[in-house]
């Protein structure tokens, strides 16, 4: 007899967005009754998957089987037929409705083409709560006044009003405290003790470990490993998994020295905290130096960023240039001081994506090529033609619209806006994500010149090698917390895996 | 070294030019799609006119006509146009234009004369704009409320001032300016205000650091205080501008009514932002184009005229007003999608 085909078997998943791949040949197979946990950073892939999972997203290639069948998933309506439930981490309730018509939404029960707004629908909504293990929540209660919590399970009840076998739950513990995680978990197990299947996503390692099966670890968006025993792979295989590297990346050279370049620091950062973010941090940072902070999501490395640079007011300290204080909480500040800003978000934070490159350049050193507000566009254009091609982006026509370019270029482009404002500090939050592995190289030759011509910078990245690579000196968080300070010569991957995940530097 | 460049235009353009001569047939050839689209539309409307009216339409003092009535409408929509490419909106703008007009006419201000009338419709114009411009910008105020609400003083101070009575013009050099056969440099001066108006908007939105701040700020503002722009500030300046806008019609209007009135400017803030949208300036911002919107205006006041012409009743003409509207909407949304 053949062994009963797994619920659901993804293969040779594809998916490209203009300018990047974002899922490139992923395979995931899932079995009914169990937690099975999809591992990666931002921007391996996850997101991408569960929408194609939930059919809201179509995959260029691939195919998708449900109990060994191959299915089409044209629309989120179709995915829920089949009895998939996607509970987004942004959860989809309407607060100003009770706990059983959200229950309902959508599939309201009927008597004579009206909506039954009574008892019965209370009734099946106890029953979901009942299973979930939540009897204590009250069927007619607004979802607004629920705890975050509270809210996940009538989540979770929604998805289970379908005939649900299949629930994809996206970092569903993100807002809840310890002990309200643990009632969450009680629920899963209750699902999978019904046969129900659960893809789990988090970025907590420990959370896996307790409530994971079969871990799939997403990478560039790929799965660089399917179906790892959740329970027993080892801490420091996962990460290393996750922030590995899968392709020789082929780093510059650093200058001979590798200590701190002499004369004084351009950018010092004393004492600097955000409550709840990461603890007060010192640091200084010289011309033709790059400093790398290595951590997981949630350490705070971004967090530090937006705060050096202005974008998050600090509770604590202050960020001086040349030696004088900068405006805490002004950007504007920060960047007539020489501050420049390559943020992680690149498409929503950065750039503009009506505009040309050229618009995209020039938009910080307007006043450079304008005579009392009047710009002189023949010299906008050179400038900024001259500044992509010093970093040669690709295409050589800064004319081109700037969503039509690679992410690698995009990114090019942000760095082009600062070459070309004189910036003289750079903040380099995750550089390579949503580029494309051969173009990593290329970018990390351009840092590593603009470095060797005075330039300080400030580079974060949740990949390991990326930082160890490129860095001269790096600071380890945990989180919010530097941990070890070394430079980058004298550590390598593990090392530093192992500070990240255990706080300690182990001698 | 060349590269090959396009010519200058609005912001809408993909593409930016670089300095360089460039033939007409060039501009012609690059002109887009929707600034040819509403030419067509007006082209069209212009036939319709002739054929129906033919001795009427096209009598110089009727397109005249049209022009000097295009005019007030469209130097609020000049305005109105870079508030919507900043990814705002102004409600208030009718009501500005009457409190403008009233307070402008009262007997105590016509005391001063033309310079007076001027003064104030300006100075009340920039003021209403400074109000909303704060409530917006440092009250984190969301637009479309902190201009409702102006909406509403506005038009209760207007009529408090006047207590619902037509404040009549006396100023001889005002109603010279409406007069039928008065002329500055071969047009009507309210025309050649409503010329000047444009031109100015075009340039400022499309040539100077301002322009492409409103841009910015509309396209992404969070990615525009990233890259160092004072967001705050550039907002309360383009509600400043919204009023000034407003003051300037304000005073149009005065000139060619003798006079001010509460009911002055009703529904200005829709024929605004219609004349706005079906031009191609996006409503949630960070594409504006001054050409267009004044195309808008000329489509909008053309049909008013037609229709008018013809004894056609203003609920006609409301419907036809809509239609267009939704059509516009809709083929623009069509070549969005197809490039």
């Amino acid at each position: 007899m053949a062994p009963e085909p797994p619920l659901l078997t993804m293969s040779g998943i594809t998916k490209s967005f203009p300018g990047v791949r974002a899922l490139d040949g992923v395979d995931l197979d899932v079995q009914a009754g169990e937690v099975h946990c999809l591992l990666g950073q931002n921007g391996a892939g996850k997101s991408t998957l569960i929408k194609v999972l939930a059919g809201a997203h179509q995959p260029d290639t691939g195919t998708i089987r449900w109990r060994g069948e191959p299915v089409t998933l044209r629309s989120p309506i179709a995915a829920m037929r089949l009895g998939v439930a996607t509970i987004y981490q942004e959860l989809d309730l309407v607060e100003h409705l009770s706990v059983a018509e959200n229950v309902h939404l959508g599939h309201e029960p009927t008597a004579a083409g009206f909506v039954v707004r009574g008892r019965a629908a209370r009734a099946s909504t106890a029953a979901l709560l009942a299973r979930l293990g939540h009897p204590e929540i009250d069927p007619s209660r607004l979802v607004g006044a629920l705890s975050a919590a509270q809210q996940q399970i009538v989540s979770m009840a929604r998805a289970l009003s379908h005939d649900v076998r299949l629930i994809v739950m996206d970092e569903p513990s993100a807002a809840l405290d310890p002990d309200e995680v643990d009632n969450l978990f009680r629920s899963v197990q209750d699902l999978t003790a019904q046969g129900v299947a659960v893809v789990y996503i988090s970025h907590r390692l420990e959370e896996i470990r307790r409530i994971g099966d079969r871990v799939t670890v997403l990478k560039d968006g790929r799965a660089v490993a399917g179906g790892l025993p959740a329970k027993t792979t080892p801490t420091r295989e996962v990460v290393a998994l996750m922030t590995g590297r899968n392709v020789e990346y082929v780093f510059p050279e650093r200058p001979a020295a590798g200590s701190v370049p002499a004369g004084p620091p351009v950018l010092q950062v004393r004492g600097l905290a955000r409550d709840g973010e990461f603890a007060p941090l010192d640091l200084d940072l010289h011309p033709g130096e790059i400093v790398g902070l290595a951590g997981l999501v949630g350490s705070g490395r971004s967090e530090i960023l937006e705060t050096v640079y202005g974008a998050r007011k600090p509770s604590a300290g202050q960020v001086l240039v040349d030696g004088r204080p900068l405006r805490p909480g002004s950007v504007r500040a920060a960047v007539r001081a020489g501050l420049g800003l390559a943020p992680e978000e690149r498409k929503a934070q950065a750039l503009l994506m009506l505009e040309s490159v050229t618009r995209n350049v020039s938009v910080s050193s307007m006043s450079r090529f304008s005579h009392g507000g009047w710009i002189d566009r023949s010299a906008e254009f050179g400038a900024a033609r001259a500044a992509t091609r010093e970093l040669s982006l690709r295409p050589d026509n800064p004319s081109v619209p700037v969503r039509t370019l690679s992410g690698g270029n995009q990114q090019k482009a942000v760095l082009a806006r600062w070459l070309l404002r004189g910036c003289r500090v750079l903040l380099l939050d995750e550089p390579t994500r949503g580029v494309d592995v051969g173009a990593r190289a290329e970018l990390y030759a351009v840092v590593r010149r603009l470095a060797d011509e005075g330039l300080a910078v400030l580079l974060v990245s949740s990949e390991v090698p990326e930082v160890l690579g490129l860095a001269d000196r790096v600071l380890v968080l945990r989180e919010g917390h530097v941990v070890h300070t070394a430079p980058a010569r004298d550590l390598d991957e593990h090392r530093v895996l192992d500070l990240v995940m255990e706080g300690s530097p182990a001698t | 070294m060349t590269q090959p460049v396009s010519p200058p235009r609005d912001s809408t353009d993909k593409v930016p030019p670089v300095g360089q001569h460039l033939t007409w047939r060039d501009m012609m050839a690059r002109a887009d799609v929707r600034t040819l689209s509403l030419l067509g539309v007006l082209a069209v409307l212009v036939v319709i006119g002739g054929i129906t009216k033919p001795d009427e339409f096209l009598d110089t003092r009727n397109l005249q006509l049209v022009l000097t009535q295009a005019s007030v409408i469209g130097v609020v929509t000049v305005g109105m146009t870079f508030v919507i490419t900043s990814g705002g909106i102004d409600l208030s703008v009718g009501a500005i234009v009457a409190l403008a007009s009233v307070w402008a006419t009262t007997v105590a201000t016509q005391e001063y004369g033309f310079g007076g009338i001027l003064l104030t419709a300006v100075l009340v114009g920039l003021g209403c704009g400074l109000v909303n411009g704060l409530l917006i910008a440092y009250g984190a105020m969301v637009p479309f409320i902190a201009t409702l609400a102006m909406l509403a003083s506005a038009r209760g101070l207007a009529l408090q001032i006047t207590d619902g009575r037509t404040q009549i013009v006396t100023i001889d050099g005002v109603l010279e300016l409406g007069e039928r056969d008065s002329y500055v440099l071969g047009v009507p001066p309210l025309v050649l205000v409503f010329a000047v108006v444009t031109v100015i908007g075009w340039l400022l939105l499309n040539r100077t650091t301002f322009g492409r701040r409103t841009v910015a700020v509309g396209g992404n503002p969070e990615a525009a205080r990233l890259a160092g722009i004072d967001v705050r500030r550039q907002r309360l300046y383009l509600y400043l501008l919204s009023g000034l806008c407003c003051g300037i019609a304000a005073f149009l209007l005065i000139v060619l009514s003798g006079s001010g009135q509460n009911t002055n400017g009703n529904l200005y803030e829709l024929d605004a932002i219609a004349a706005a949208i079906i031009g191609g300036t996006l409503l949630s911002g960070g594409r504006g184009t001054i050409t267009g919107s004044v195309l808008g205006v000329l489509i909008f006041t053309t049909i008013t005229n037609i229709f008018a012409l013809n004894n056609l009743q203003s609920d006609v003409q409301q419907i036809a007003k809509g239609a267009i509207i939704v059509a516009a909407v809709l083929v623009q949304r069509r070549t969005a999608s197809t490039t």
